[in-house]
């Protein structure tokens, strides 16, 4: 990932939230204080919205939540100033792109399906995050690549050995090697890592080696070289993120150009 | 139970029988091909029902130690009953943990016994295993008590909401809160990949994946805490959990010696969307629903699934159709109008024209091919954009259409869905949404009735009649290996766009082929009540 600064002209850089009236500096907030519902709990939400900068804080709306909890609706002024200039986005360094675009860029450029093999290796049997992303049922409301009709997926599961995912990725001509680590003892995840890398790269000439990708809740993003592989995947990654990335690697599109689409929320 | 008069549909009763017979043609030779075959699942199950509890230091399940060296020692294929309860007439061991200990430590060798032998251990493992047949009995009749001192829910649909926090000590107070606020029925969110795992975790558990591990020592406090909150609130408040995956039938046995009320159990999702071998699923599945069945459980079928990955509007038939495939297989098992959850759900682009009227029409379809059935209303999942204004809104109409069409369980919208996992505000303004709806239009359906040729009854027709090609195409499928028609269609990419073949998938190992000397008491004695 990097990041970029981008620079705009200097009118209209500097913005406030919008109301009714250009300038008013008016935001609607919403949250929950663990206290009963009483004139001392209004007064709280209002000291809390004031505290955030919110000056006047008007507290439209307070309503019990069983005995111990009110929610409140809060509108009301900032006196901030956003200045776009000063605005710093962390750009994926590949677009991200929907099933459908994945499927079309995979047919394109490599005119068969894109093959990967996915594992969980060593002793770990955690499945969860290769399943996350590989299964049909998928993660965080998107569909793993099971559902990808241009990409073959073959998920080895769990406790799979070096050798045998290098042998299988062999038979299956894959273009990327998966795997997902979750057991972190002793730094397991790392070890594995490294001899999953080290073991490609004695069997496959350099050119033909499949693009390995490694992913688990405690890996750094920014490890990869130090790993031995292409990329690593942290917590909260998505299929569809996953998806692009291959594309990106693999079957890259003459018309995009790597950086040009801003981060799209992938929820 | 009246029937309704006439149906707002007015779907004609010929081709609603067609459709039945067709799903009844597409399921009978999956049923005969379960009936040869048993799972490792179905035998740790028997095992379970038997009283065999606990595991080793390292959280093996007893149950699965004890199966590993019977198998290993005379196969699968003539059941785990013979070989067990032989051994321990032959005084190998005083009692089932006994046995499995001494067979885990290499110190007894199992045979298949024959003759008198075979005689008694068929008895002794028949009496042992009525036994925890007999405990699942006396947890109905619980239930019915329970139902009748506290009260049952006060309407319909009943509210279904979600508790997932992975801890079951974090969990069991936002159960009751819950159910404070208003609660019917509280569903505890599995761990991701639990449906994997070819055991069943031990004891309490505080570290799940986005949800909190199925296990006995779980559902036993989760039920003890939600009889505390239907004592305190005057009505008896309901849990669920999942019986699918590897350990459906155990989940199933444990689920009902624990007194869980509703369980979510598909035919088809662990294979559609686990990959999950169809051969074991069909044979895991019968016998958990034979347990369902006797345990007096409501299952919850997953059609919603569907909508999930294919279009709502183009794949509305694939719902239909597996619908009634999940009520002849659940009927076939004994399963009772009254316990067919049957899932759909309101997964329509909200920009498509007149989607909130093809929603209606969906509904009501389901609504009117199973009249005596509970449904089960799940709410949109596919466009929350996390716009959670616009999705709130979307709820609204979600509940209003389970309003209009009569649905028997309304799993909660929550307007921050695929933003965060519901915060307590957002349960409030859910259930406080459903409670404006019913309130003021939960009667409307007394005077809803679509125009006969109108928009809504010619959509539900077409979906019908698609309902009926899409059986039509099932029942004529074949493959190579002379497999049924419906494991051929399923090899072929039928539903959920997943080609599933028979010969592939997790847990075909642990899959076997009868053999003419196979006992099994569970089995027996659940068919017997037939």
């Amino acid at each position: 990932m990097s990041a970029t600064t981008e620079s705009r002209p200097a009118e209209g850089r500097i913005v406030r939230p919008y109301g009714d009236t250009t300038g008013d500096g008016m935001v609607q907030l919403s949250f929950t204080l663990p206290i009963p519902h009483s004139k001392v709990a209004e007064g709280a939400a209002a000291q809390l919205a004031n505290k955030m900068g919110m000056d006047p804080a008007l507290v439209v709306h307070a309503k019990p939540m069983g005995p111990d909890f009110t929610f409140f609706v809060v509108y009301g002024r900032v006196h901030h100033l956003v200045d776009t200039s000063k605005v710093e986005v962390v750009e994926r360094d590949y677009p991200l792109l929907t099933p459908k675009e994945v499927n079309a860029a995979v047919k394109r450029a490599l005119r068969r399906r894109l093959t990967i093999v996915g594992a969980c290796i060593g002793t770990d049997a955690h499945t969860v995050g290769i399943d996350a992303i590989l299964n049909i049922k998928g993660f965080a409301g998107e569909k793993g690549l099971e559902y990808y009709r241009e990409l073959k997926v073959v998920n080895l599961g769990a406790q799979v050995s070096v050798p045998q995912l290098v042998e299988r990725a062999r038979t299956e001509k894959a273009d990327a090697v998966l795997v997902s680590q979750v057991v972190t003892q002793r730094d397991a995840h790392l070890l594995n890592t490294r001899e999953m890398s080290a073991a490609f790269r004695e069997s496959y000439p350099s050119d033909r080696r499949p693009l390995l990708i490694v992913g688990g809740p405690r890996f750094d993003e920014s490890a990869a070289t130090d790993l031995g592989v292409d990329r690593v995947f942290g917590r909260g990654t998505t299929p569809g993120e996953v998806a692009s990335y291959l594309v990106h690697r693999l079957a890259p599109q003459p018309d995009t150009q790597p950086d040009a689409q801003p981060e799209r929320k992938a929820s | 139970m009246t029937r309704r008069p006439t149906g707002k549909l007015d779907l004609d009763p010929t081709t609603v029988r067609h459709a039945r017979s067709l799903a009844r043609k597409a399921g009978r030779p999956i049923v005969t091909m379960a009936k040869k075959h048993t799972t490792v699942a179905v035998e740790r199950a028997t095992l379970r029902l038997a009283g065999l509890e606990g595991a080793d230091p390292d959280g093996t399940p007893w149950v699965n130690r004890l199966l590993d060296v019977v198998r290993a020692d005379v196969g699968l294929e003539h059941g785990v009953a013979l070989p067990v309860w032989d051994a321990l007439l032959r005084g190998e061991a005083d009692d089932l943990a006994t046995l499995a200990q001494k067979a885990s430590a290499g110190s007894v060798r199992f045979r298949l016994p024959e003759g008198r032998d075979a005689a008694r251990a068929t008895a002794g493992s028949r009496r042992q295993v009525a036994g925890g047949l007999r405990r699942i009995d006396t947890r109905r009749q619980e239930r019915d008590r329970l139902i009748r001192r506290f009260g049952d829910a006060p309407r319909k649909p009943w509210i279904y909401l979600i508790v997932a926090t992975g801890d079951i000590y974090e969990d069991i107070p936002q159960a009751q809160q819950a159910a404070r606020e208003g609660a019917d029925v509280i569903a505890v969110i599995r761990s991701t990949g639990q449906s994997l795992l070819d055991y069943v975790p031990e004891g309490a558990t505080r570290e799940g994946f986005a949800g909190t591990y199925a296990t006995q020592e779980n559902f036993r406090l989760m039920r003890a805490a939600l009889d505390e909150s239907s004592k305190e609130l005057g009505r008896y408040v309901r849990l669920t959990n999942y019986a699918s995956g590897l350990c459906m039938p155990e989940i199933a046995a444990l689920a009902g010696m624990e007194r869980l009320d509703m369980m979510l159990n598909d035919s088809m999702y662990g294979i559609l969307f686990r990959d999950i071998n169809p051969v074991r699923t069909f044979v895991d599945q019968r016998f958990s629903r034979q347990v369902h069945a006797r345990a007096g459980i409501i299952i919850n079928t997953g059609e919603d699934n569907y909508l999930t990955t294919a279009d709502a509007v183009e794949a509305a038939h694939t719902v239909s159709t597996s619908q009634l495939l999940n009520e002849y297989f659940g009927k076939e098992a004994g399963l009772e109008d009254w316990q067919l959850g049957l899932g759909h759900a309101f997964e329509i682009d909200p920009e498509v024209p007149d989607s909130f009227r093809m929603e209606l029409a969906h509904a009501l379809l389901a609504r009117e091919l199973f009249p005596d059935a509970p449904l089960k209303w799940m709410p949109p999942t596919r466009h929350m954009t996390g716009d959670v204004f616009r999705g709130h809104l979307l709820d609204g109409f979600f509940n209003l259409a389970g309003a209009l069409t009569g649905q028997g369980i309304l799993l909660v919208g929550m307007m921050t869905e695929a933003v965060v996992t519901p915060w307590l505000s957002d349960r409030d303004l859910a259930l406080q949404n459903v409670r404006y709806v019913m309130n003021a239009a939960g009667n409307l359906h007394e005077d809803f009735r679509p125009a006969p040729d109108g928009f809504i009854a010619n959509r539900a027709r077409q979906v019908l009649a698609e309902t009926i090609e899409l059986l039509d195409r099932i029942v004529t499928d074949t493959d190579a290996a002379g497999d049924p028609p419906l494991l051929a269609a399923i090899a072929d990419g039928t539903f959920g766009l997943m080609k599933r073949p028979a010969g592939g998938g997790r847990g075909l190992d642990g899959v076997a082929k009868k053999s003419g000397a196979y006992y099994n008491p569970a089995t027996e004695l659940l068919e017997e009540k037939k």
